[in-house]
């Protein structure tokens, strides 16, 4: 199964560059199920479940949407194993500059908007320097110019990153998104892989600079998902 | 350098081959996209953007110098193919002009940059009704300045060898100009257009029609003579529109007057 992992600011466009994506990896006949990890509320998974795949949806509450995230990660491994897919496609919260998700073997992808302005790069931290794909979004919107401007500070920050320019709305882009995640190499097991960087501080074992994943490696507050979580409305 | 680009056929919305097997712009040239609402511009222009290779729904093919996407891999000079200017397009950044083009010259690392930025400043101040300065915060520039301003910084800073220019409205730009001078920048233009003045001012038009390429129109000679007179037309015709932001009435005599009856 190949795991992806998408994060990213709050509404930068996650979902909807990913609905686009999804649809034409079902076009080539591939299962997909989708997760989203969010602290209170989210209608993401209405969104996904419209495409016709297994949605599963994860709400921190009172935690940290990063920890809880971590926390569950084999979990959410076994669910979407259960559901059979191919490719599992995890939308993080993404609600702190702090936000470390990205899984070493994971395909990770940052989405980020022209919108949220040029200093942003500079600002988010782990979601963007870790990430092996940077997905700009809403250059619909903006200038030639300011979009050649951000997409040199995005650079900046992450050199390493393929950096894609995505239309959320009309889902242009999303052919090159989906041949990265076509290229990006499955992987067998959750457990024992590793963080790309260390979570923002809290009160669980990934709070006193824990980095491996797994039940074995978890203790103090843990909260899991409830994968009975039927689709609201 | 891009010197031409060619599109070759693919099919339309009920996947029927296009009729048009194949559409070439050259460097300098124009082209005008024209069709109803929903009849495929939108696509057209994003298989340029995309450099489609048969994957898109169109499965058009688009070839740039004669080489498809594959045949470059990865090694092309620019970042983006397509420059577009639009009507939903807008300046977000907190700056002055000077200041954001002083920043987007030094990131395309352009010698000179002062002297880049002074010429972006001189060429928009050509194409915008109301004069821009440099000390101007770039968000509070009037939709015309800020449309002026994106020709010209497209033109002169940025590197796309397209320049795709989307339903800009009449309001404070003057658009021929616009086209013109981004053609003799040595661009391929490409206008998304309602406007026979616009259409007519492009070298060819393509035409479209459910999803497909269906008709390709180089622009006659007799079109360029009628373009001259619709542009006289235009101009009366914005004379009376400055008469109304004025106060002014129209009435016939006003008409007469502008030799408009
Ligand atoms: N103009 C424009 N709007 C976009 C684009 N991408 C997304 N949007 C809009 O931005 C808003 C947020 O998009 P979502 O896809 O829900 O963003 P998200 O990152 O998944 O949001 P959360 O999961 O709530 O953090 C929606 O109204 C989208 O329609 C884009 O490329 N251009
Ligand atoms: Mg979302």
């Amino acid at each position: 199964m190949r795991f992806i992992i998408v994060t990213g600011t709050p509404a930068a466009g996650k979902t909807s560059v990913m609905m686009h994506t999804i649809r034409h990896l079902l076009t080539e006949g591939l299962k997909v199920a989708a997760c989203k990890i969010d602290c209170l509320e989210t209608s993401d998974d209405r969104r996904y479940r419209s495409l016709g795949i297994p949605v599963a949806v994860g709400l921190s509450d009172y935690f940290c949407p990063d920890h809880f995230y971590v926390a569950n990660l084999e979990e959410i491994f076994s669910w979407a194993e259960e559901q059979e897919a191919e490719i599992l496609v995890l939308e993080t919260a993404g609600l702190c500059h702090r936000c470390a998700p990205a899984v070493d073997g994971c395909l990770s992808i940052c989405v980020i908007d022209n919108l949220s302005g040029i200093d942003t790069p500079r600002k988010v931290g782990p979601i963007l320097t870790t990430a092996d794909i940077v997905a700009v979004s809403k250059g619909d919107i903006v200038s030639q110019a300011e979009r050649e401007v951000f997409r040199r500070k995005v650079e900046m920050v992450n050199p390493r990153a393929r950096i894609i320019e995505l239309n959320g709305l009309t889902g242009q882009g999303s052919l090159r998104l989906k041949k990265e995640i076509l290229e990006s190499s499955p992987v067998n097991r959750i457990e024992g892989k590793e963080l790309r960087y260390s979570m923002p501080a809290a009160v669980c074992s990934y709070c006193s600079g824990e980095t491996i994943i797994g039940s074995t490696y978890q203790m103090g507050n843990i909260k899991k998902v409830d994968f009975g979580r039927k689709s609201s409305g | 350098m891009v010197k031409k680009i060619n599109i070759l056929a693919g099919q339309d919305k009920s996947a029927n081959l296009e009729v048009i097997e194949m559409l070439e712009v050259q460097a300098g040239e124009i082209l005008a996209v024209v069709g109803p609402t929903g009849s495929g511009k939108t696509q057209l222009i994003s298989d340029i953007e995309q450099y489609a290779a048969g994957e898109t729904p169109s499965r058009r093919h688009v070839l740039i110098n004669d080489l498809a996407a594959g045949d470059y891999d990865g090694q092309l000079s620019f970042r983006r193919l397509v420059a577009e200017v639009s009507q939903n397009m807008n300046f977000v950044i907190d700056m002055s002009v000077e200041e954001f083009l002083l920043m987007h010259a030094q990131i395309r690392e352009i010698d000179r940059p002062e002297i880049v930025t002074k010429e972006v400043i001189k060429v928009t101040n050509e194409l915008a009704g109301e004069p821009v300065s440099k000390q101007d915060n770039i968000t509070v520039l009037s939709g015309g300045q800020s449309r002026a301003l994106m020709v010209a910084d497209v033109a002169l800073i940025s590197n796309a060898p397209v320049v795709l220019i989307d339903e800009v409205e009449n309001a404070g730009i003057n658009r021929l100009q616009a086209m013109s001078f981004l053609a003799g920048q040595g661009k391929v233009v490409i206008v998304v257009t309602h406007d026979p003045m616009l259409s007519l001012m492009a070298d060819k038009r393509i035409v479209m029609k459910n999803g497909g390429m269906l008709k390709l129109q180089e622009t006659t000679q007799e079109e360029k003579t009628v373009l001259k007179q619709l542009i006289e037309v235009d101009q009366k015709l914005s004379i009376l529109r400055d008469n109304i932001r004025q106060g002014g009435s129209i009435n016939k005599e006003t008409l007469r007057e502008g030799e408009l009856l």
